[in-house]
């Protein structure tokens, strides 16, 4: 059996579906976090397929956007997980509930 | 490297620049990268007057965009990925004016927080750099990248107050949220680009618009949307709104509510006029459903607020509630939509910057955010209480405050569409107005007719830079509502006509 670029879409977008859902049902803030990034690599690898399968190298150099953009999101998203950790030690997204109405 | 890759690499030549076009957001940059550096040179000694040197900063840009408005051409950089318009000019102008506001607001507030870091100034030119690049990004790879340059240091910035816990729990759901509306917009452009074969929203637009709706092409389309949906905050896309705007510094509350969701309706709109104007199909019946949602929950909702700051944050979310309701019918009207648009981005500009002023200069005295802290304000500040009770009756669309114009103007737009979907818009825009009217009236009652809670009438002490910011929005706010013209004239831009 031949695997073809329609694999790897429909592998994507599984990903990104995982993603979604571990984002909406987990209350780690940091595996919230990880589900995150699993959706933007579906993105990725949504954008290389596409790339490949037009044979247009627009698509791959998206991905270098994406990716350093990630890094920088990791970087104050993990500086705020801190600054929470620090006065609550072992909080979940349940426990960051004061705000409300 | 083999000898072919080497030439190519070497043939690459670099695509010219228009140094003029791209002068606002360089002259940005540079005041940002020096008030960084210059924050690390003095230290405490340059605290003093970093606020000025950021106000200062933020006005610099107005020179070239008012040499570009005044020179006229369109211009159109790296095959059309970065265009300079009237509408771009018109937004990178209003970004710049709400956001030196937004540093008149902060001067005091930051300086006498027990967060006093010069980096807020630095974090918050960038991301007003974003804002202004949104305003000419035109390729999905340019608005992404300034969606994130303005969203990331907002992240930062709304929880700026880090020893608090309501700060942070305001920085982690803005950020949580955001990040997710981003990977779900950048899902959405992934799929564009797989029809299309090109990120530029103009070769998107005439690959989208041909032939019949596939699923593929609603749901990038869709997604995309909905990215900016989370920006705007339109229900149910809304729910970290009022938590991030009650935790965050009140100044950055007003810079998320007017500046950030401003930027998000810039973007909307070139998705919407440049890149998938054809598929009035999908985002027309999507819109309306958003617009219907969004006026009618952020209105239900905010009558039963409390806390001022939460019941601006719902009453946000209608305004831009109405606002969808114009995107809705763009496919019918065209650019008088995206006239009535920009017509009420000005004016709320104006009148939500104002408000939070007011509410900034109560809170110096007051410490409550409580709704109640507002009795009697007339009998010790009758100043702020007189322009508060513009801001709300502008807010409420009540004439002759410069509401009443922006709201007519999105009224008039639904009409003219001459649709079922623009006529059940209309109904529900003026249900929603008299429905609002109900706690802005509230609050205003309070102010006017309520006895002081605790008696205390000693004055409020103004700093110089907020009755600065009150002044301006109060003067921007009735002298554009008793003269209209002055706005439709500068709101007169079109996307259709340039083609992207």
């Amino acid at each position: 059996m031949e695997v073809t670029g329609t694999w790897y879409l429909v592998l994507a977008a599984m990903l990104f579906t995982i993603g979604a859902v571990g984002l909406l049902i987990r209350r780690n803030p940091l595996v919230m976090f990880m589900c995150v990034e699993l959706m933007l690599n579906a993105v990725n690898l949504t954008f290389v397929t596409f790339a490949r399968m037009l044979d247009d190298v627009g698509g791959q150099s998206v991905v270098f956007f994406v990716l350093v953009i990630a890094a920088v999101e990791v970087v104050v998203g993990l500086a705020i997980i801190v600054a929470i950790m620090r006065r609550r030690p072992g909080a979940t997204a349940d426990d960051i509930a004061l705000l409300k109405g | 490297m083999d000898t072919s890759a080497l030439l190519t690499v070497l043939a690459f030549e670099r695509p010219p620049i228009d140094w003029h076009a791209v002068a606002p957001e360089l002259t940005l940059l540079a005041v940002g990268a020096l008030l960084t550096i210059l924050d690390v040179v003095l230290l405490e000694r340059g605290r003093k007057f970093m606020a000025a040197a950021a106000g200062l900063g933020l006005l610099l840009p107005l020179i070239p965009i008012l040499t570009l408005a005044v020179d006229g051409t369109n211009r159109s950089m790296f095959g059309g990925a970065f265009v300079v318009d009237e509408f771009a000019l018109l937004m990178k102008a209003l970004f710049l004016v709400s956001g030196y506001i937004v540093v008149l607001l902060s001067t005091n507030y930051i300086a006498e927080g027990d967060f006093w870091e010069s980096e807020y100034y630095g974090l918050l030119i960038s991301s007003l750099m974003g804002m202004v690049l949104m305003a000419s990004a035109r390729d999905l790879v340019t608005i992404f990248v300034a969606l994130e340059l303005l969203s990331i240091p907002a992240y930062l910035l709304a929880g700026w107050r880090k020893r608090s816990l309501e700060g942070n729990e305001a920085g982690m759901k803005y950020f949580l949220m955001g990040v997710f509306a981003s990977a779900i917009m950048l899902y959405g452009m992934s799929l564009l680009y797989g029809v299309a074969g090109d990120t530029r929203l103009a070769e998107i637009g005439e690959a989208v618009g041909r032939g019949d709706s596939l699923p593929i092409v609603t749901l990038g389309v869709v997604f995309t949307l909905i990215g900016f949906a989370f920006k705007v905050s339109a229900v149910p896309f809304h729910t970290w709104a009022p938590d991030t705007y009650q935790g965050a510094p009140t100044p950055i509350t007003a810079f998320l509510a007017v500046a950030s969701k401003t930027a998000g309706f810039v973007a909307l709109l070139q998705l919407v006029y440049v890149g998938f104007y054809g598929r009035d199909d999908v985002y027309g019946p999507m819109f309306w459903v958003l617009a219907l949602l969004t006026m009618t929950v952020g209105n239900l909702i905010a009558l039963r607020q409390t806390n001022i700051v939460r019941l601006f944050a719902y009453s946000g979310v209608a305004q831009a509630g109405y606002m969808l309701a114009a995107l809705a019918v763009a496919g019918e009207v065209g650019d008088t939509a995206l006239q009535a648009i920009s017509t009420y981005l000005v004016f709320y500009a104006a009148m939500n910057l104002g408000a939070f002023a007011v509410i900034i200069a109560v809170a110096r005295k007051t410490r409550s955010g409580h709704t109640q802290s507002y009795g009697g304000l007339f009998e010790y500040a009758p100043g702020l209480a007189v322009s508060m009770g513009v801001f709300l009756f502008s807010l409420a669309g009540i004439p002759p405050f410069g509401g009443w114009y922006a709201k007519l103007a999105v009224f008039k737009v639904t009409v003219e569409a001459d649709t079922w979907i623009g006529y059940s818009l209309a109904i529900a825009v003026a249900v929603n107005s008299v429905i609002a009217l109900y706690y802005y009236a509230n609050i205003a009652r309070q102010m006017f007719m309520n006895p002081v809670p605790d008696g205390d009438t000693t004055p409020i002490k103004v700093p110089f830079s907020l009755a600065a910011a009150v002044a301006i929005t109060v003067i921007a706010t009735v002298g554009l509502g008793v003269l209209p013209n002055l706005v439709a004239e500068i709101t007169e831009v079109s996307l259709l006509a340039a083609g992207g």
